[in-house]
């Protein structure tokens, strides 16, 4: 058992939080007030070779586990950037994976290098308004149509899709009322973005305005029978594959954030004077953050435990689900704590806190929410029958 | 024409540095280290000059603890070609790293070694003066600008109220000062590559070179703390007592 970063890891931590010390959180306060994505940030990620951290090798990634991409991931948050550092790059990071396993050769040699050195922006269009964790019954239909497919639907929640020129798009190809198992049916596409059947429409939200999440109105798109990847109607068993490496790095970016507000917290208690002495002296304010503090680790090396597993191939959905929901659990509390040992001045934007609160709540609920993932555990931990 | 670069391992700038209760120095224990800042524009610099075609080979060379591998790892990262860490736990004070690098440098036989201007632990200032007279080499210390052509180096220098421009012959030996240079961040790709690169471990006895400490400390204390100032009604107020100080 050994709980430290090895020498590479650590390497990774540092050269990333240095690159991040360009963008300084000026940088990203001003982008979430502008509602503007990070170019520069994102640019200077995708030249540093950083978005194909996990790619493999041939194709132009530097061929690393989910270990050390949370490893950046978190790094990312923990600098200030927060969920508007993270988000912007996540779909280029983590997307992929089903094209990796499932792709044939021509189609991985066509689509990962471009996403790798950033040319290609990639949108991961899942969800929809009228499933919500129910993907099995997802409603947007793609059918065989002169040799290529239709597609008709909705999505919802798709994040980078204002700045997106491509994405991967998951369909129902056979109806569920024909098909045996209502996993099956349902098939993965990597396609262009053609906005000319697509309305992308912007969907306003709590924070992280910098990173855009929207919803999708696709109307007609003829897609090529080539783009689709892998076997017509194992969809949905593609996607499960990056269930898991999404809950662990979004876990590691939740305890990024939180690292950053308590830093932030602590930082404003050991300088703030009030009746003559820091605030940071009084054990009503000490408690609560070294109470976060510990929380926080523990939580971190249940999500650096899910992707060991995860690295070494072996089964990781009970960690990575607990893993992402202690940490954005203890993340929000830390954020939390932040704001109210900055007392008023953790309501002004200047101070971040507010900002790292609002973009708390992105991994509380997403991927999947707190109530799902306490089910899951129960149903896979205890054996107790399903609830839903 | 090879290019030596020394780096060393010190507290990281960021850290707040506490000094023993007893005394007897900093505490590292359980600290932030990195690569001192003024090495790291050094290798900065060597990576140009080799970029520009003025160099052919960058070999990072540190003096330190096991740990200074990561020091060295990071040299490679940003571009150096392979590294020599001569291992020691002691305290190695300038005079013996400057001995250890002139048996390093007579091995491999640099048209340049640039340093950093001073190690920002113990800020000596020492190391490539010391290097320079033990090699009877020309040397331009504080170098903001450097211009390398096949035998000779012109380096502006930053000295008091200016800048002065001197032209060595090479070898010649640099040593670096803040403003020469913006280091660069290693790229992923090249943090990977860095783990293939050569770096061979040696032992100061490999060299020959005695490195026994010939200063003792013999206390370390913080700084004073900061005096509250004292408050002024208006201008005049000020100028009054600025002429009362004698400053004004």
């Amino acid at each position: 058992m050994d709980f430290a970063l090895s020498e590479d890891q650590q390497a990774i931590r540092e050269a990333i939080l240095g690159l991040c010390a360009q963008f300084p959180e000026d940088y990203w306060l001003q982008k979430d007030r502008d509602a503007v994505f990070p170019e520069e940030f994102y640019r200077a990620v995708a030249q540093a070779g950083w978005l194909g951290i996990a790619t493999p090798e041939e194709f132009g990634g530097s061929g690393l586990g989910i270990t050390e991409a949370a490893v950046m991931m978190q790094a990312i948050a923990e600098s200030g950037a927060g969920m508007s550092g993270a988000s912007s790059i996540h779909m280029a990071v983590f997307s992929l994976q089903p094209v990796n396993l499932f792709g044939t050769p021509h189609q991985q040699q066509a689509i990962l290098p471009p996403v790798a050195d950033g040319t290609d922006r990639v949108c991961f269009a899942v969800t929809e308004p009228n499933t919500g964790l129910n993907t099995t019954e997802l409603k947007t239909r793609a059918e065989r149509h002169n040799g290529g497919y239709l597609i008709n639907g909705e999505k919802i929640w798709i994040s980078t899709a204002q700045t997106a020129n491509k994405m991967l798009l998951l369909a129902r190809t056979t109806p569920l009322e024909e098909v045996a198992r209502k996993t099956d049916g349902l098939s993965l596409f990597y396609t262009d973005l053609d906005r000319s059947k697509i309305e992308v429409r912007l969907i306003h939200k709590m924070g992280r305005h910098a990173v855009d999440s929207n919803m999708l109105f696709i109307q007609d798109l003829w897609i090529p029978e080539d783009h689709r990847i892998g076997v017509e109607g194992q969809g949905f068993k593609q996607i499960i594959h990056g269930l898991n490496p999404e809950r662990i790095l979004i876990g590691a970016e939740a305890i990024g954030i939180g690292r950053a507000a308590l830093q932030r917290a602590a930082r404003y208690a050991r300088e703030r004077i009030v009746f003559n002495r820091p605030i940071g002296q009084n054990q009503g304010i000490q408690h609560p953050l070294a109470k976060c503090w510990a929380q926080l680790e523990a939580a971190n090396l249940m999500v650096m435990k899910a992707a060991t597993l995860f690295d070494k191939g072996e089964d990781c959905g009970i960690e990575a689900n607990a893993g992402k929901y202690l940490a954005a659990e203890s993340a929000f509390e830390a954020c939390h704590t932040a704001m109210l040992t900055l007392g008023g001045m953790g309501y002004a934007q200047e101070y971040h806190v507010e900002r790292l609160l609002r973009e708390v709540m992105i991994p509380r609920t997403a991927p999947v929410s707190p109530h799902m993932i306490l089910n899951y555990l129960a149903e896979k931990v205890f054996d107790l029958p399903k609830s839903y | 024409m090879k290019a030596l670069v020394p780096v060393k391992r010190v507290i990281d700038y960021n850290v707040k540095p506490r000094v023993k209760s007893d005394g007897s120095g900093v505490d590292l224990a359980n600290v932030k280290m990195s690569m001192n800042p003024f090495d790291e524009i050094s290798v900065e610099e060597a990576i140009r000059l080799k970029e520009a075609g003025k160099i052919e080979e960058i070999i990072a060379v540190s003096v330190g603890p096991a740990k200074a591998q990561e020091t060295l790892r990071t040299a490679l990262a940003m571009g150096a070609d392979r590294a020599i860490l001569i291992e020691t736990d002691e305290t190695v004070e300038p005079l013996a790293v400057a001995k250890l690098l002139q048996k390093v440098a007579e091995e491999e036989q640099p048209g340049l070694i640039i340093l950093g201007k001073q190690a920002i632990d113990d800020d000596a200032n020492q190391t490539g003066q010391m290097l320079a007279a033990l090699m009877d080499r020309p040397q331009g210390t504080f170098a903001n600008t450097v211009e390398l052509d096949s035998d000779s180096v012109t380096v502006k220098r930053e000295i008091d109220g200016g800048l002065e421009t001197v032209k060595l012959q090479l070898p010649a030996i640099i040593t670096t000062d803040l403003r020469l240079n913006e280091p660069r961040y290693a790229s992923l790709p090249n943090i990977m590559k860095a783990k293939k690169k050569p770096l061979d471990t040696k032992t100061p006895a490999d060299y020959g070179v005695n490195i026994a400490p010939r200063l003792t400390t013999t206390n370390v204390s913080e700084p004073p703390v900061r005096q509250a100032g004292e408050k002024v009604e208006d201008v005049d107020a000020l100028v009054t007592k600025l002429k009362a100080l004698g400053i004004a």
